[in-house]
């Protein structure tokens, strides 16, 4: 690519000094430059939450809800408090309604598991052509358990959730929920959930989103999208792995038996019967990812401290400026145009196997991911067996984007 | 960048023109490996010489440059050979993908030792010769 006419817009460039919070982008892979372009599989952490939990666990860690002493009590407060971070982040009501879980996955096995025995045989569960395995897995084994109906709703050619499909799949009103990703971790595909949970809700259904790409990149409110159910993941938030959060309305989580049994979860214990906590409680069984939950707080603080309409406005830049380049690689398609997009892109190039480019890529310090992505049936619908798969975080500079693009048309190079 | 020392020439080459490709509809022994992590799938086909040798192999592979020509260079290198000859191959195979040294005799088969670094892509290379180990031991089973 000699001729780069593509200039990337301002806003590509606006969040660069936040490079310097994240100590591993300083680092070497096989001799070069890190250019990290797998966020959408797990985002780096910037030294504001490494230190936060080593600083935890440095100066006041305890067990929480139990202890009857200062250092418990401290932590309590500090894993409580993150509790009321994460409630205002994603717009809920009231801080019950935040049910911390291990990941985006674990909190939907448990509507799965709790929300899904409250459906009868006959009802109906759909989710999309482009689900994640975690939002179609935890439904079929629903389905094998107690008999329900699974419904698979498409997407059109270019990677978008088919709408009217999705009327025609609610029409017989038999459907009990629909469970439906926010933004496609393949696609970039970011779904229309308002109007979506609008449909649900005039077929008699509930609503569940999977926000684990869309919450690092948009600004969730749970209560203008109207939804049932949301689920989050910490380690894809700047945060660290092992905590994800389940939002769902309270009148919800107060009807939905619990998921795991255990300590912390119950009201009064005997041999014969235990009652359970109130909600959220009831939903927590035994000791939490404490470390990882206060390390959650410290990742959503650092993302308020920038800004969603910065943090909007830089990624759109870029994944504009990314398609462009992109697009000037010969051999090189883009699976998943939708207009409503974010920055996840997903390719094939020429004949090249998705593992040769990604291989190929990491040998020059370009980490992207390549394959199925966790969603086989979709890369069957879009018909390929696998894809190599960039995607951008806050610290995502335009220059990576250029040196992708360069590489890669190297890299084409080599297998002509 | 500058020739990489993982995708030489041969491997590239092998890739695109496999010398050893294509079925062979009359071969008593067939097998068959894939990878569900990448969607590569290895087939292969072999006549077998009255002492028990390969007399001919040849694969089918659908799969990444790595697999295909790793399949490729398997089906020339183990032609003449046993089964006792082409389990030690594979453990030279196995020892230079590990280390990234390739023991002495094992020829054109250390262009995979640079996979050390690349650890997710072992089972590439390996693909064609599980399928094979697997085939010769039903084989010796039947």
């Amino acid at each position: 690519m000699d001729q780069i006419l593509t200039r990337p817009g301002r806003a590509a460039d606006s969040l660069r000094h936040v490079r310097d919070d994240f100590p591993i982008l300083s680092e070497k892979v096989h001799g070069k430059d890190l250019v990290f372009l797998d966020s959408a599989a797990s985002a780096q952490k910037p030294r504001q939450v490494i230190d936060c939990m080593a600083e935890t666990m440095r100066t006041q860690y305890a067990n929480i809800h139990r202890g009857l002493y200062w250092m418990s009590e401290r932590t309590t407060e500090a894993y409580e408090g993150v509790r009321d971070q994460v409630a205002k982040f994603l717009g809920a009501n009231a801080r019950e309604e935040i049910v911390f879980t291990r990941n985006s996955t674990e909190a939907i096995n448990l509507v799965a598991h709790s929300y899904g025995s409250m459906l009868r045989p006959g009802q109906a569960v759909v989710v999309s052509e482009m689900e994640h395995h975690a939002n179609l897995v935890p439904w079929q084994m629903l389905r094998d358990r107690t008999g329900i109906e699974l419904r698979v709703t498409p997407v059109t050619d270019d990677g978008a959730l088919d709408m009217d499909a999705l009327a025609r799949t609610l029409s017989d009103g038999r459907v009990g929920l629909v469970a439906i990703t926010h933004m496609s971790n393949v696609l970039g595909t970011i779904t229309d959930a308002r109007a979506i949970a609008d449909m649900a809700h005039a077929a008699g259904a509930k609503v569940l989103f999977d926000g684990s790409q869309l919450a690092v990149h948009r600004r969730v409110d749970v209560s203008a999208l109207d939804a049932d159910f949301y689920v989050v993941t910490g380690h894809k938030l700047y945060g660290p792995t092992g905590i994800g959060v389940l939002w769902a309305r309270r009148e919800l989580l107060e009807a939905m038996p619990p998921f795991l049994g255990g300590g912390d979860m119950i009201s009064t214990v005997s041999f014969e019967r235990s009652t359970w906590a109130h909600v959220p409680h009831k939903f927590e069984a035994g000791t939490p990812a404490i470390i990882e939950t206060i390390g959650l707080g410290a990742a959503l603080a650092y993302i308020e401290s920038i800004g969603f309409d910065a943090i909007g406005a830089h990624e759109d830049a870029l994944t504009a400026y990314a398609l462009e380049m992109l697009g000037q690689v010969q051999g090189l398609k883009v699976i998943g145009t939708a207009p409503q997009r974010g920055g996840v892109i997903s390719f094939t190039m020429a004949d090249v196997h998705p593992h040769d480019i990604a291989t190929l890529l990491d040998r020059n310090g370009i980490a992207v991911r390549a394959g199925h992505h966790c969603a086989e049936p979709l890369m069957r619908r879009m018909g390929v067996s696998a894809t190599a798969r960039a995607s951008f975080g806050i610290y995502t500079t335009p220059e990576e984007i250029a040196t992708l693009a360069a590489t890669l048309e190297q890299i084409r190079g080599f297998f002509v | 960048m500058a020739q990489d020392d993982l995708y030489r020439s041969v491997v590239l080459e092998r890739a695109k023109s496999p010398r050893h490709a294509g079925d062979l509809p009359d071969a008593p022994l067939h097998g068959q490996g894939g990878n569900p992590l990448c969607g590569d799938r290895v087939k292969l086909h072999a006549m077998v010489d009255t002492q028990g040798r390969i007399a001919t192999l040849r694969h089918e592979t659908r799969g990444c440059a790595i697999c295909a020509a790793s399949a490729d260079l398997m089906a020339e290198r183990v032609t003449g050979q046993g089964r006792a000859q082409v389990s030690r191959l594979q453990a030279e195979l196995v020892a230079a993908v590990e280390t990234g040294i390739a023991p002495e005799g094992l020829g054109e088969l250390s262009v995979f030792a640079p996979l050390h670094q690349h650890r997710s892509r072992i089972r590439c290379a390996m693909l064609p010769w599980s399928a094979l180990t697997e085939m010769l031991n039903d084989e010796k089973d039947r």
